[in-house]
């Protein structure tokens, strides 16, 4: 089941929007250790079967907000409430983690040294006293969807990080839980290693159909796996939205700078104008100061967009910097504003190019409050 | 790395102090327990088995080994039995306090054996602590004469002592126990006792291995606790060496229990050593 964007208009609409029940809502929760707040204000709906994922820089409360749902920490105030078939809705905060329909992939993987493989995948099925036969059927049946059945009677010593980290999501799918929550799973694996595994653990996800929280400081990983994106800064939700959106619509000067690059323009707007430095383009906003983000990929040589009424400026080159496909320039602009650009790699070095970008691609975003 | 001469001077020394203060004394003492004594009370180095022969012969030896093992044996239960649950409580539970509390396990050990056992003695005579309390009580009319001079008194004292020995590796192991290990066990449905059944305690069975050795061991060669407390009936096979080698000046049959004791003890260690791998995955 896709997530729908419902589940992403619930976000902004507020919480009592309904349209399929979520699984589980985070409401109001914060977190401090001693005078160190590390959670503020968080609140969160996670639809079932979702993908999403909880971005931010390290510090920024992400993997504390994990370990609340899990069970680990408790939150300062704040409440969950777990979607429940026959209860309707149960506070899952006054639940311990053993009793938590909810199932961890932890960082460093944290497999059982005195158990093998199989023994650590039927940890969850043993203490749940299911019958022998039910848990050797369901144990070979997950070893086998992360392609480690041949692994089974291995220490985990004995085998890969890799190996390991597939050892692990088994353990925890195995119980079919309602929630399985990732904490940086794949940031000890190397680069061509988890690219792969990004690809895997999306398509297990849509095959098993249970709702995933992802938690990463990588904004690729979070683009390439998510259904939906909620950053966080210093313990704020700053946005939730899916990937395309964040993208496109960022809320904030801080996700537009986060998630990709981007031309942060201060300026102003008065009487139907916008302005920013020597640049000047009609705008239906408001009057009063305004930040606009934008795009490199929509800066671009002059004369090749298609739109009218683009904003055009001559400046000079003073960086190229070439990304394979595309190569970024850091342009100089008379009055001393710096733009970058993407362009199609190939065209050589340059000196001085006149470049041009539609008022339209130029974002309205909210200055992002210093917060400590 | 270093230089050859450097090296020499560092092994050197360590070697030698070996070689002097615990080869030659072995080797001495192996020699001796081959040889015998005169009538008139001199060594006479004859090369002959008549020690072991004894040992073997005569009941008095035997049954004051078993005696000691299980001496030892149960100093060894009872120090487990005090000291994994003050372990496992200061390593998982004690949080900022923890320090402290090791602090207070450790301190006695600071404090001369000899006072602690003769401690006991105070608190265990016909006249100590504990029967004075008990018939100010009334809980009994006249002392309790089992509390002193008796294996009991041998037992609670060497547990007294030893149970520091037995908190300290077992200690050593649990913190060492990564956190997230029980994390992932309650997150896989574990409650907290299945959880130190099938994680913890597993885990840390090297630290018992560890612990329960030196209360066995240290207590098996034990003689002081045994002289001061334990009575006729508490004596264990390191007063009858005591002895041999003393009052009764047949340093050749002392040596002899000596090298059976060393050859039990040795055994024991190369056992616990070999269990202790089997049981460690790191």
């Amino acid at each position: 089941m896709p997530p729908t964007t419902t589940s992403a208009t619930a976000i902004t609409a507020g919480m009592s929007s309904a349209a399929k029940p979520n699984l589980l809502s985070i409401r109001n929760v914060a977190k401090t250790f001693g005078r160190n707040i590390v959670l503020r204000n968080v609140s969160l709906e996670i639809a079932e079967g979702e993908f999403l994922t909880i971005l931010g820089e390290s510090g920024s409360g992400k993997t504390t907000l994990l370990r609340i749902i899990a069970g680990f920490e408790s939150a300062t105030s704040g409440e969950l409430w777990m979607g429940d078939e026959r209860l309707g809705s149960v506070r899952l905060d006054h639940q311990p983690p053993y009793r938590r329909r909810v199932n961890t992939v932890f960082q460093h993987y944290a497999l059982f040294p005195h158990l093998t493989v199989e023994q650590n995948v039927a940890y969850g099925l043993r203490v749940a006293k299911r019958p022998e036969e039910e848990i050797r059927q369901r144990v070979a049946e997950a070893l086998d969807k992360v392609k480690m059945s041949a692994h089974a009677k291995s220490k985990p010593s004995k085998i890969s990080g890799g190996q390991q980290q597939r050892v692990a999501l088994a353990r925890a799918l195995v119980n079919r839980p309602r929630l399985l929550l990732l904490d940086e799973p794949l940031s000890a694996l190397d680069a061509n290693l988890r690219r792969q595994m990004q690809v895997e653990l999306k398509s297990l996800q849509r095959e098993v159909g249970i709702a995933f929280v992802f938690v990463t400081h990588d904004q690729e990983e979070a683009m390439v796996m998510s259904d939906r994106i909620a950053l966080l800064r210093s313990g704020e939700l700053e946005q939730v939205a899916t990937p395309r959106e964040i993208y496109r619509r960022p809320a904030t000067a801080y996700v537009a700078q986060f998630i990709g690059h981007t031309n942060l323009l201060k300026g102003e707007v008065r009487s139907g104008v916008a302005r920013a430095g020597s640049l000047s383009w009609s705008a239906t906003l408001p009057d009063g100061p305004v930040l606009f983000s934008l795009r490199p990929e929509h800066v671009r040589p002059a004369g090749t967009g298609t739109t009218s009424g683009a904003v055009r400026v001559r400046g000079k080159v003073l960086q190229q910097a070439f990304h394979g496909a595309t190569e970024l320039l850091r342009v100089e602009c008379a009055d001393g504003l710096v733009l970058v650009m993407r362009t199609a790699s190939g065209v050589g070095s340059q000196n001085e190019v006149e470049l041009e970008f539609s008022p339209a691609d130029a974002v309205v975003v909210r200055e992002s409050p210093e917060r400590s | 790395m270093f230089s050859r001469a450097y090296k020499t001077v560092v092994t050197v020394p360590p070697l030698m102090w070996v070689a002097v203060f615990l080869l030659v004394p072995y080797l001495l003492m192996f020699c001796y327990s081959f040889w015998s004594v005169s009538p008139a009370q001199t060594i006479v180095h004859s090369w002959n088995l008549d020690n072991y022969k004894e040992l073997l012969q005569k009941t008095v030896y035997w049954q004051t080994l078993l005696r000691s093992m299980w001496i030892a044996a149960r100093v060894m239960l009872f120090s487990l039995l005090l000291g994994y649950p003050l372990a496992y409580f200061l390593s998982f539970y004690a949080g900022k306090r923890k320090d402290l509390f090791y602090q207070m396990v450790i301190i006695p050990l600071w404090v001369s054996y000899l006072v602690r056992a003769y401690a006991w003695k105070t608190i265990l005579g016909s006249d100590g602590v504990l029967n004075t309390l008990l018939q100010y009580v009334h809980v009994t009319s006249h002392p309790l004469d089992f509390l002193l001079y008796s294996p009991f008194a041998v037992v609670l004292t060497l547990t007294h002592i030893y149970t520091p020995f037995t908190f300290l590796p077992i200690y050593a192991v649990l913190e060492h126990i990564p956190r997230n290990l029980v994390e992932a066990s309650h997150d896989l449905g574990a409650t907290p006792a299945q959880t130190f059944w099938k994680v913890i305690f597993p885990l840390s069975i090297p630290g018992v291995l560890a612990g329960a050795t030196f209360a066995f061991v240290l207590s098996l060669g034990d003689f002081l606790a045994p002289l001061l407390l334990g009575g006729p009936s508490g004596i264990m096979i390191s007063n009858i060496v005591v002895s041999l080698f003393g009052a009764a000046y047949n340093w050749p049959l002392g040596a002899a229990i000596s090298l059976g004791m060393l050859v039990i003890v040795v055994s024991l260690l190369f056992f616990s050593e070999r269990l202790e791998k089997k049981w460690s995955f790191s």
